[in-house]
């Protein structure tokens, strides 16, 4: 088990959103405050972690024809759970993800996650998969999120920030942020999904760049080796 | 021989091939000059600012043009003049008594994100001026709403900002006084800086016509189509006749028909094509003023017939010289039997 390799994948090199495109709908929906992101962001890695152990540790005896069916019912456990507690704990997350919550049970990053690693693999892997695979997509709404609020709505933070009497994190979702620059100067499309669309796109752009920049070095350098060698 | 005939001729090329002093730069300067007329209209109604908007959008296209070419090493292309014309449209399609930062987004967006993106002039799948107003318009909906009152109509409204034809007439409401035919043909109206004066696009239009740089088929097809429509499906209120002089006379129909529905890049190349992508842009336009939730339809429709019209090249695909039309039953046949 190599946890440093697999936190790489889920971080960089295999994020769920970035580089398989998955769990998309949710993704362009509701980054539209730092608030939504975290929380949503959170919430999907602590379900995914859960689903993951449980699957990974009953693979042996699922049968392989009825498998997809069988995942659905261990998400959906774990997402009521998840649904009931912030129902009942942080109603404020609740309100504003609203349907995307109980929809984690057709996210695709679990099912994918279940199908792609659990099913293969010990259920230690499989926790380690679920915090990797969870914090790469907590990292890239976290990322979203602070672009579309800044360039839509000239702030950074809502939701979860609260600066007046004195700086503090408000986990009701009743900060208001840290206002950057007038709202009404901000492109109000990027609050909307077309701005999802657009964000995540440049966001894939710019990714490819550096890992495709990455990879010619890292040839060049083998190939520098190789020669090296043959000498 | 001088250098540009020299890279004329190392250019290759597939035939037919044809010896033209015509390139770019030279058409998007014949576009700037007739986009001129429109512009003094402009500068007549509401003083020197419309000039300020002009220059500041098309400085800022330019820059961006430059900017991200220089930035991701690619080779120069400010020279062609596309990204000025770009700004230009822009100001052009912009409420005349906008704060100047707002085109300076617009082009931001036209430029780097709907042209450069996608490989730069050529090779963009929307009308870049239009998709910057579209993005405009759903960002900053408060100021690209507020119509100022022209100087030339002080006498008759007293207040700093005033209604639209179009939104009287989207609303049922009869027209004022002051919205004479004569002036709506003059441009004595509120309205976007390019749009105002009928008589100043149609001189930008015959500029456009003489020198080759647009086909008549497109504009003529956009606004006879709405003529038509506005014709046979009148308001009441209004006399028929009268319903269609409005609506032709108002909003940036012929504007949006003759500069922005012809570029080159996001229109058909066959002529069948062009037909019926002007139509599809009148009847789209006409559709968005009866039962839209905006006055004037003419940008998005012309933006939703750019994304049709590589769809309608399709259609309108021509057969390849010296093929016949039974040859292309046979290979058709022949691969239908294969399968």
């Amino acid at each position: 088990m190599n946890i440093r390799k697999q936190f790489k994948e889920g971080l960089i090199t295999n994020n769920p959103v970035l580089v398989q495109l998955i769990g998309m709908c949710a993704t362009m929906a509701i980054t539209t405050s730092l608030f939504n992101g975290v929380g949503m962001g959170l919430s999907v890695t602590v379900i995914l972690t859960c689903c993951n152990v449980v699957i990974s540790a009953i693979r042996k005896i699922i049968p392989d024809e009825i498998r997809l069916a069988i995942f659905v019912v261990v998400i959906a456990g774990f997402v009521t759970i998840v649904d009931l507690l912030l129902q009942a704990f942080i109603p404020a997350l609740s309100e504003a993800l609203g349907v995307f919550i109980p929809l984690i049970v057709v996210n695709c990053i679990i099912i994918g996650r279940a199908e792609a690693f659990c099913q293969k693999n010990t259920v230690g892997a499989s926790f380690i998969d679920g915090i990797a695979q969870g914090l790469g997509y907590t990292m890239v709404l976290i990322v979203m999120c602070v672009i579309r609020e800044f360039f839509g709505s000239g702030r950074f933070g809502g939701g979860l920030i609260e600066l007046s009497g004195g700086f503090r994190f408000t986990l009701d979702g009743t900060g208001t942020g840290i206002q950057i620059f007038d709202p009404d100067y901000g492109a109000g499309i990027l609050n909307r999904p077309f701005g999802g669309f657009l964000t995540l796109g440049v966001l894939i752009a710019v990714m490819q760049y550096f890992t495709a920049k990455a990879k010619k070095k890292a040839e060049l350098k083998a190939a520098e080796a190789k020669e090296a060698e043959d000498e | 021989m001088n250098e540009k005939n020299e890279r004329l001729i190392l250019d290759v090329a597939y035939q037919p091939q044809v010896r033209t002093e015509l390139d770019t730069k030279r058409i998007m300067l014949t576009v700037i000059v007739a986009l001129l007329p429109a512009l003094v209209v402009s500068v007549i109604r509401y003083g020197a600012y419309p000039l300020a908007v002009a220059a500041v959008s098309t400085a800022s296209a330019v820059f961006f043009e430059w900017a991200y070419r220089a930035l991701m090493k690619k080779s120069r292309t400010v020279d062609d003049l596309s990204a000025a014309v770009t700004g230009l449209l822009l100001a052009m399609v912009m409420p005349a008594g906008i704060p100047l930062w707002v085109p300076v987004i617009g082009d931001l967006f036209a430029i780097v994100v709907v042209k450069q993106l996608y490989g730069g002039i050529g090779k963009n799948f929307l009308n870049p001026a239009l998709a910057g107003r579209a993005f405009l318009l759903a960002s900053y909906a408060m100021l690209m709403g507020v119509w100022t009152t022209p100087k030339t109509l002080a006498g008759a409204v007293d207040t700093v900002t005033m209604a639209t034809p179009l939104s009287y007439l989207y609303g049922g409401k009869a027209l004022p006084e002051y919205f004479s035919r004569l002036n709506l043909f003059l441009g004595n109206r509120p309205g976007c800086i390019g749009e105002l004066s009928t008589l100043a696009i149609l001189i930008g239009a015959a500029i456009l016509l003489v020198f080759k740089i647009i086909d008549w088929r497109i504009p003529v097809s956009t606004v006879g189509t709405v003529a038509v429509l506005t014709l046979i499906f009148g308001k009441d209120g209004y006399g028929n006749f009268d319903w269609m002089v409005y609506n032709l006379l108002t909003g940036g129909l012929l504007f949006g028909a003759v500069f922005m529905a012809t570029d080159y890049a996001t229109s058909p190349v066959t002529r069948k094509g062009r037909v019926l992508y002007g139509f599809g842009i009148g009847a789209l336009t006409v559709l968005i003023r009866y039962f839209g939730g905006y006055p004037e339809g003419i940008s998005y429709a012309i933006l939703i017939m750019n994304l049709c019209s590589w769809a309608i090249d399709k259609a309108f695909h021509r057969r390849q010289f010296g093929v016949t039309a039974e040859d292309i039953k046979a290979e058709k046949a022949a691969r239908e039997g294969k399968k």
